[in-house]
């Protein structure tokens, strides 16, 4: 059987350093537009949505 | 073997009453020839059984009734069936039907089977009694019979719309910081933004306005949501990919109103066949409420 994690935060991608911390994958980048991509990549990986915080943390929750 | 034409004539108006309720539900369910096939067989048993009712009656054969309800068990199992096989299919569809929708279309396909059977009755019935008239006679008036019985029990089968109880239009889309806003009411956070000016640039949305507080409740059922997007993303055609979660078109209600309203990427921009499509979204048998049938509901409804 399929076991599929939903509803969870899969990856974490920020550029703010002290903001997060936890559980789950954390991935640090430089800016911007590396944030974007990194949550491109890692939400066609996981096949899931990308969610904007609107603190510069962007995280991977599959539905 | 003086029955054989009553029989043979009523089943054919079963069988063919089947045919046509197949015709007709072409559009909005899956159908394969051998769906097709499978379903014109049950009919036909259906149909035969409805038409040696007539003679087994007339004889006192009331032995013979009790098939009935072993008949009545097998038809059942049509909607275990056809419940099972497309819950199966579920995840290999783009956007979900949703369990309510499954139920609904699984009961309409065991419904049918009994409507072939009381097409052929009423067909045996009206032959049995034109059998004094000659030959010609009592074909035509069996198979009349027939017609006017699968048109009348069509007819009372067919259940609204969404188009019936609620009014449709486009609204607008906006988004506030990274939530994407349809008509005032907040669907989803959109991290990327690619994706938000896309949601901008190609997305349509409607808002469906309930017209009374039975539709109200009726379209605040999670299933009926989940059937709208389903209808909807398959009669226009969706744009977006496997896994690609933020293009999954939504259906997100207002608290305030009751009203739902709906965005979704089309794969081709046509705003009147979107609205088209929304408004003929069947309203779900097991979504329907009234509320203002009860007391309750009706001092609600003079209260606001």
């Amino acid at each position: 059987m399929d076991v599929t994690a939903t509803n969870q935060v899969l990856a974490v991608i920020t550029t703010a350093r002290d903001r997060v911390g936890g559980s789950a994958p954390i991935f640090y980048v430089d800016d911007f537009s590396e944030l974007e991509q990194v949550a491109v990549y890692l939400s066609r990986v996981f096949m899931a949505a990308i969610h904007d915080l609107g603190n510069g943390v962007y995280i991977i929750v599959k539905h | 073997m003086q029955y054989l034409l009553t029989i043979v004539v009523a089943t054919f108006s079963g069988l063919m009453a089947r045919l046509y309720m197949l015709r007709r539900d072409y559009r909005q369910y899956p159908s394969y020839p051998q769906g097709w096939a499978i379903h014109l067989f049950i009919g036909f048993i259906g149909a035969l059984l409805g038409a040696i009712l007539v003679p087994s009656l007339i004889e006192a054969e009331f032995a013979a009734v009790s098939f009935l309800l072993m008949a009545a068990s097998q038809f059942r199992e049509v909607r275990n069936i056809e419940r099972s096989s497309l819950e199966k299919l579920e995840h290999t569809e783009l956007v979900m039907r949703g369990t309510a929708y499954i139920e609904g279309i699984a009961r309409v396909f065991e419904a049918r089977n009994y409507l072939a059977i009381w097409t052929a009755f009423t067909a045996g019935v009206v032959s049995e009694a034109a059998h004094q008239f000659g030959l010609w006679v009592q074909i035509s008036a069996a198979l009349a019979a027939g017609v006017l019985a699968a048109g009348l029990l069509n007819r009372l089968m067919r259940g609204p719309s969404i188009g019936d109880i609620a009014d449709v239009k486009m609204t607008d889309i906006n988004f506030d910081g990274p939530i994407l806003v349809v008509g005032g009411v907040n669907v989803m956070n959109v991290g990327l933004t690619d994706a938000r000016q896309r949601y901008l640039k190609q997305a349509v949305a409607v808002e469906i306005i309930p017209r009374d507080v039975d539709a109200k409740a009726t379209l605040a059922n999670i299933g009926q949501m989940q059937a709208i997007a389903h209808d909807a993303a398959a009669m226009v055609g969706v744009y977006m990919d496997v896994g690609e979660q933020e293009y999954t078109p939504l259906v997100r209600r207002d608290p305030q109103s009751g009203k739902l309203v709906m965005v979704m990427i089309p794969s081709e921009d046509n705003q009147e066949a979107f609205l088209e499509a929304v408004s003929n979204v069947p309203v779900l048998e097991t979504a329907i409420r009234k509320p203002a049938r009860s007391v309750a509901g009706r001092m609600m409804d003079g209260g606001s």
